[in-house]
């Protein structure tokens, strides 16, 4: 919706400023005039959510490099002494854990939203793809995050996650030995993590750059799934109904995280990173940070050989191809149907796919072999199904239902939809 | 068409004096740009002092019988391990199709050295094997806590189980666990192994390989 512009500098400095750098002026059309649908719900606040949390993630993350020393020797003890000796430190430590965690909360909310309403659809494919690379790079960065407090998980979680990376015929040993610059995660491999850690943030934000331009282009999706057709009925300006929106949602969703930094700070970590990590002994059970689970389960679930791809491998592949299918997602659904409040059959599938993801995360949370409640059989046998619904979700299901389904009558416009006046 | 300034010519017209100079610096581009970029992809690769490290020395007279004692080598585990008559049989009865790996895994030897036990270890009560689960690197379990059903290793990230000669039997790990560069230090009476020296200085102290069957080839 970037059309012509309404900016008008007013006062003296402004118009100087205005003929030689507009900045000014773009942030005027993107935050304060860009036409906005009016029916958009709450599930579209999470947006500014995320911004938010990429900047506390950076700012208590420079503060934090100000006194954390990248060293295995030294590098647990660091931790523990921002927490005890470094004014407000455990504050900040705190903030910085905790964020990882309600980031990722937030950006898996913003991508089931951008699912049930179809916002990957055209002419979104590039503003849906950028947010895929965005949410691989969170993934990249936390990963490596966790391994700088240098406790057990996080030395035996980067051994996993390294080795994975084994798994590649013939060139998977010289690769990982690459990544460790050694012979085994060690110093070399915590103080180039150290280093990737500051940097991919910015990454991160300048790709946010980017998917906030290819959001500004076709404007925003909504929930009834149509475009602003007339943006003195279908519109209304950014600011002040949806900083206002925006705001509120962040507030809220800032008290929940205050609940967590402030009275439950280590419920989310794993007991055994607050033993130092030693290469010498495993804990007994290897468990990722929550927001992996589903990855970790899916992981877990290649147990079989498939054809010349051994179990590792396959597993390996089917973890990264989990996230590799979101790419081509606007080119498998073959609806024209943007939002599923008007596809009665693909609702359904949408629900089981947000259950069949949690539950891949419980099974990632347990022991594989173990029973499942009430069903009886292996949990790994759980997350086999559940990887299968997985994938069939995004090959079978969402290409057949576009044919086959008979999508219910949309309103005429967001403004129909709105007001109610609409038939459906 | 173009030839008064040297453009490109259309097709099948003779390659100009332009073209060649285009594909001649597109060419040094692409050279330069490769050898800029290798120095800051090898800088990750280990670094000398992380090499010079690479060798231990350690007594193999304080491993008691049946028992197995972890070193720390290269940053990572490696399990020493003095073997007893009755797990010795049981590695050397395996036959090798029973083997999900059936590749020796002996930096000592040949690639292509078959997984027998005789090409496990330089002396047959004293089995040397790298300690992280070839799966994902996991430390696996051994004698004193979790053998696992075939009585060598368990690992219990995701149930790999290892016979007597370290290698897989059943589970996820796709490898045996593999034998490290070794020797023993002054000849035959000697306890004393050194880990992590090249495989031709090992070669000139024992190794030998051995076929399927065994036998020295």
């Amino acid at each position: 919706m970037s059309g012509p512009s309404t900016y008008k500098p007013s006062t003296g400095i402004e118009k100087w400023l205005d003929s030689r750098l507009p900045i000014i002026r773009l942030g005027y059309d993107s935050f304060v005039d860009f036409p906005t649908p009016r029916n958009l719900n709450y599930w579209w606040t999470f947006g500014g959510i995320l911004a938010v949390f990429l900047m506390i993630q950076i700012i208590s993350g420079i503060v934090l490099a100000m006194h954390y020393v990248a060293h295995e020797d030294y590098a647990f003890e660091s931790v523990q002494r921002i927490t005890r000796d470094v004014p407000f430190g455990w504050l900040i430590q705190s903030m910085h854990a905790n964020g990882a965690s309600f980031f990722f909360v937030a950006v898996y909310l913003h991508m089931f939203r951008g699912l049930y309403y179809g916002s990957y659809k055209a002419p979104r494919e590039i503003l849906w793809i950028l947010g895929v690379v965005i949410y691989l790079l969170m993934m990249a960065t936390a990963f490596m995050g966790y391994v700088l407090p240098w406790g057990q998980m996080s030395y035996w979680g980067a051994m996993v996650i390294t080795n994975l990376i084994g798994a590649l015929p013939f060139i998977g040993d010289a690769i990982r030995e690459w990544l460790w610059g050694g012979f085994s995660v060690g110093q070399a491999t915590l103080n180039r993590f150290f280093s990737l850690h500051y940097l991919l943030p910015f990454v991160i934000a300048g790709v946010v750059g980017l998917h906030i331009w290819a959001l500004h282009v076709p404007g925003n999706g909504n929930p009834a799934g149509l475009e602003i057709k007339d943006p003195k009925k279908d519109a209304l300006p950014f600011h002040p109904y949806y900083t206002v929106k925006d705001g509120f949602a962040i507030i809220v969703y800032l008290m929940v995280f205050a609940t967590f930094v402030f009275y439950m700070p280590g419920v989310l970590g794993h007991a055994d990173n607050y033993i130092e990590a030693n290469p010498l002994s495993t804990p007994a059970h290897i468990v990722p940070e929550w927001y992996f689970l589903p990855f970790y389960a899916i992981l877990r679930a290649v147990t079989f050989d498939i054809g010349p791809i051994d179990a590792k491998l396959g597993g390996v592949l089917a973890m990264f191809g989990a996230i590799a299918i979101l790419f081509v997602l606007p080119w498998l659904d073959t609806s024209k149907v943007r939002s599923m409040r008007y596809r009665p059959l693909t609702r359904w599938f949408f629900i089981f796919f947000v259950i069949a993801a949690l539950g891949l995360g419980w099974c990632g949370a347990k022991n594989p072999d173990d029973p499942v409640p009430l069903l009886g059989f292996k949990f790994v046998y759980l997350a086999q199904f559940l990887t299968l619904y997985y994938f069939a979700y995004f090959v079978v299901i969402l290409p057949l239902l576009g044919i086959i389904e008979k999508p219910k009558d949309r309103p005429a416009s967001i403004e129909a939809s709105v007001l109610g006046n609409d038939k459906s | 068409m173009t030839e008064e300034n040297g453009a490109p010519g259309g097709q099948g017209e003779e390659p100009t004096r332009r073209d060649f100079i285009y594909i001649a610096a597109g060419g040094a581009a692409a050279v330069g740009g490769g050898l800029v970029a290798w120095p800051f992809i090898d800088q990750m690769n280990p670094a000398a002092d992380t090499l010079a490290l690479g060798s231990i020395r350690f007594d193999t007279a304080q491993v008691e019988e049946g028992a197995s004692v972890t070193v720390m080598w290269r940053g990572g585990p490696v399990f020493v391990r003095r073997r007893t008559e009755a797990e010795i049989a049981e590695a050397r009865e395996a036959g090798l199709n029973s083997l999900p790996d059936d590749l020796a895994r002996n930096d000592n030897l040949a690639t292509s050295a078959p997984a027998v036990d005789a090409n496990r270890v330089l002396r047959p009560e004293i089995l040397i094997v790298k300690g992280n689960c070839t799966h994902l690197g996991c430390v696996p379990l051994g004698p004193g806590s979790n053998t696992g059903d075939y009585d060598g290793w368990y690992c219990p990230c995701h149930g790999s189980h290892y016979d007597t000669s370290g290698r897989i039997r059943r589970g996820p790990a796709p490898e045996n666990l593999p034998v490290p560069d070794y020797y023993f230090e002054g000849g035959e009476e000697s306890t004393i192994v050194k880990i992590g020296l090249s495989p031709e200085e090992a070669a000139s102290s024992g190794w030998q390989e051995t076929d399927a069957s065994g036998a020295v080839a």
